[in-house]
Parts: C-alpha cells; sequence; structure tokens
C-alpha cells in the first residue's frame, strides 16, 4: 500500500516540478515517469542498504538513464526529462537538520548532517555522470556497428 | 552579398545560443548547437565561447566576430525545446536561414509559460505530496500545501518587485517558516520540521545544480563554477531563511 502511495505522489511531485520549469506540455506525462522510476529506486535501495547517499546515487543514475532513453526517443534535449527527476532526490531534510543544528548552536551535530547532505549532492553528480558516460560508450558501439553493417 | 548571408547566420546562432542560455541550457549544448547550425551553412571552422553571462561566436580567420551579453536567465525547458527544433530542421535543410531567423525571433518573444496560477498550484500540490514522501503524517499535508504555495507566491512577487534572486529566496524561506510556525502554534499541523522541509522544496534549484555538474564534466570550467555558485548561494539563501524564524 506505501509503494502505491508512493509511486503516485512521486509521479504527481516530478509533474509538479516539470509545469514550474515549464517543460513541453506533450511531455509532462514522461516527465512524471522519469521522477517516478528515480524514487523507487531510491527508497528502495534506502531500505536495502539503509545508506542514503549510495541510494542517491541508484536514484540519479537511473533517472539521468531514463532521460537519455526518452531524449533519443523524442529528439528532445536530455535536460527537460532529467530535472524534474532530479529535485526528488535533493537531500532537502539533512540540509534543513544541518540549518537547524546551527542555530541551536549544536555545531558537532550540524557538520555530520552538512557532511551528509555534502556526500549525497556529491552520489547525485557522480550518478549523473556516470550514466551520461554510459550512454556515450552504447551510442558509440551501435552507431559504429550501424555504419559497420552499411559497409558490408 | 555573400557577407549579408554570414552576418544572418551569425546573428542567427547567436539569438539561438542567447534564447537557450537565457532558458537555462547546458553550455557544452548550446556550443554544439551554434556549430552546428554555422555547418549546416557552409560556415566551417567557427568559434563560440559561452558563459552564463554573455556568448560570444567568431566566424574565424576571415570573418567578423560578436558577442551578446545575457542579463537575466530564468528556467523554461519549453524554449530550449524550440530552439532545438530549429536547429535539427536547419541543419536537415527543412528550413532556411531566413525562416530560422524568423522563428527564433518568435520564440525570443512569445511569453510559452504556464500560466502563474498552474505553478502555484503545482508549487503547492509538490510539498503537499512532499511530506508524505518524508514520513510525515497526512494530517500535516493541509498545512505544506499552504506552506508552499506560500512560500512559490512569495518567491515570484518579490522577485518581480525587486529583481534580486537570492532576496526573495530568502524572504520566501522565512516566509514558509513563519507559516509552518504558525499552523503548528494554531494546532493545524504536528511537525514543523517537516512541514518546513516540505514548504521549502519548491525553491530548490534543481536545473542549477543538474547543469552545474554536467558543465564541470564537459569541461566548462567557468560555467560549471559559476552556476554551482550560484546554486550554493540559492541553498544559503534558503537555509538563512529558515535559519531566521527558527532561532526565535
Amino acid at each position: 500500500m506505501t509503494w502505491i502511495i508512493q509511486i503516485v505522489l512521486s509521479f504527481i511531485i516530478a509533474i509538479s516540478f516539470a509545469i514550474i520549469f515549464n517543460a513541453p506540455r506533450k511531455h509532462l506525462f514522461a516527465c512524471g515517469i522519469v521522477g517516478m522510476c528515480g524514487w523507487l529506486i531510491f527508497s528502495g535501495f534506502t531500505l536495502m542498504s539503509g545508506d542514503s547517499v549510495q541510494a542517491s546515487f541508484a536514484g540519479a543514475f537511473v533517472v539521468a538513464l531514463a532521460a537519455h532513453i526518452l531524449s533519443k526517443w523524442f529528439r528532445m534535449p536530455m535536460i527537460i526529462f532529467s530535472v524534474p527527476g532530479i529535485i526528488l532526490l535533493v537531500p532537502g531534510g539533512l540540509a534543513y537538520n544541518a540549518m537547524r543544528h546551527i542555530v541551536e548552536n549544536d555545531y558537532l551535530t550540524a557538520i555530520s548532517y552538512a557532511s551528509k547532505a555534502f556526500m549525497t549532492s556529491g552520489a547525485i553528480a557522480m550518478g549523473l555522470v556516470f550514466a551520461e558516460v554510459l550512454m556515450q560508450l552504447i551510442f558509440r558501439y551501435l552507431g559504429r556497428k550501424k555504419t559497420a553493417s552499411h559497409m558490408s | 552579398m555573400l557577407n549579408a548571408k554570414n552576418d544572418l547566420a551569425i546573428d542567427c546562432c547567436l539569438l539561438a545560443g542567447r534564447l537557450m542560455i537565457e532558458s537555462g541550457a547546458e553550455t557544452y549544448r548550446v556550443e554544439d548547437t551554434m556549430t552546428r547550425m554555422a555547418i549546416s551553412q557552409g560556415l566551417k571552422g567557427t568559434q563560440s565561447f559561452v558563459m552564463p553571462t554573455g556568448v560570444m561566436f567568431s566566424l574565424g580567420k576571415d570573418g567578423s566576430t560578436r558577442l551578446m551579453a545575457i542579463r537575466e536567465r530564468i528556467t523554461d525547458l519549453e524554449k530550449i525545446a524550440l530552439v532545438n527544433q530549429v536547429s535539427r530542421k536547419l541543419t536537415t535543410a527543412e528550413m532556411t536561414i531566413e525562416e530560422a531567423y524568423e522563428e527564433l525571433q518568435r520564440i525570443a518573444s512569445a511569453n510559452l509559460m504556464f500560466p502563474f496560477l498552474w505553478q502555484f498550484i503545482a508549487a503547492a500540490v509538490a510539498s503537499g505530496c512532499f511530506l508524505i514522501l518524508f514520513e510525515g503524517t497526512w494530517w500535516d499535508v493541509p498545512s505544506a500545501i499552504v506552506a508552499g504555495g506560500c512560500g512559490f507566491l512569495v518567491v515570484t512577487l518579490i522577485h518581480e518587485l525587486t529583481r534580486v534572486k537570492f532576496f526573495a529566496e530568502f524572504i520566501a524561506a522565512a516566509i514558509v517558516g513563519v507559516v509552518a510556525f504558525l499552523t503548528v502554534t494554531f494546532n493545524f499541523g504536528e511537525d514543523l520540521n517537516i512541514i518546513i522541509i516540505s514548504g521549502v522544496m519548491p525553491l530548490v534549484p534543481g536545473l542549477l545544480i543538474t547543469n552545474a555538474v554536467r558543465d564541470l564534466m564537459a569541461g566548462h570550467f567557468i560555467s560549471g563554477v559559476s552556476k554551482g555558485a550560484e546554486a550554493l548561494l540559492t541553498a544559503f539563501a534558503i537555509g538563512a531563511g529558515v535559519a531566521l524564524v527558527l532561532s526565535f
């Protein structure tokens, strides 16, 4: 039951951010799907490993992978699909907790929260990069195969 | 005659570059698009240099070089897609350079944003949904919706009035904090922390974070670092706004 709720809500959130960022209207649905995939992978990994850094990496990787595939499919820039999906993974809670502890003069706890938030954003960045490199390799391979078959 | 044609091509490339940067495209994609458009017009060896604050485009050794400054950047994914379509049509020769220039000018003056009411509702709904994803209780959802909606309304209004982005985000985050605090005080909400986190989510600079990383990886260090700094400042403005409320 919680999974169904999470699927529906993450889909709605991704579409809402697509509206705020003014994505093309006919691609709103695709944006929602990308955000939903990213969030499901993220929460699945969080349940399994209990570590939000690894989960953020996996989530961002899936978001970027899905965005790349959709961008090839629809012949649209990849950024349209990736931005609404990435928002779901941003470590807002960690950053907030860090800020709250700074205000309460509890700097040690604040630093641990801030480091975690920093690591999570780094993991998101690495997920994006890994997916991009992987897709480039795959498309280069596919392109070479196509030209090779063309020549033979 | 040749010069007039080159002039039009360079204008066309610059306009496309400006539109893409203003709508928040990645730097390497802007350079790629401009070079492709130039090649489709038979211009070889063109050079482009793109930053978040300006676009430079040169025809190489014999041609002219032009510069276009960029004053303001927003997030408008639809404009990026439209410019991309124009460049695709130009490279596949479905469109002449004159038609492309007219089309780009039409895109530049058009307002393609969703109506503000839609964006407002989207921000409010997103805040409400985030509350549940962050393991809040259903009882807190209305407070998060009100807080997120107020935050988005305030950030848009103050940005219209003052044109200072960081100030607008600071005030909006503070308003989210105040609304959340009021709802908890009057027993409409239970958990202050989760309501504030959900409320500030529509203000998060998602596009900047994504683009900063991609630009850095593509070797565009100036754009990457400046976009990263913008994202960091925005995050700091939001944090300071929330902290201001929490410290009372």
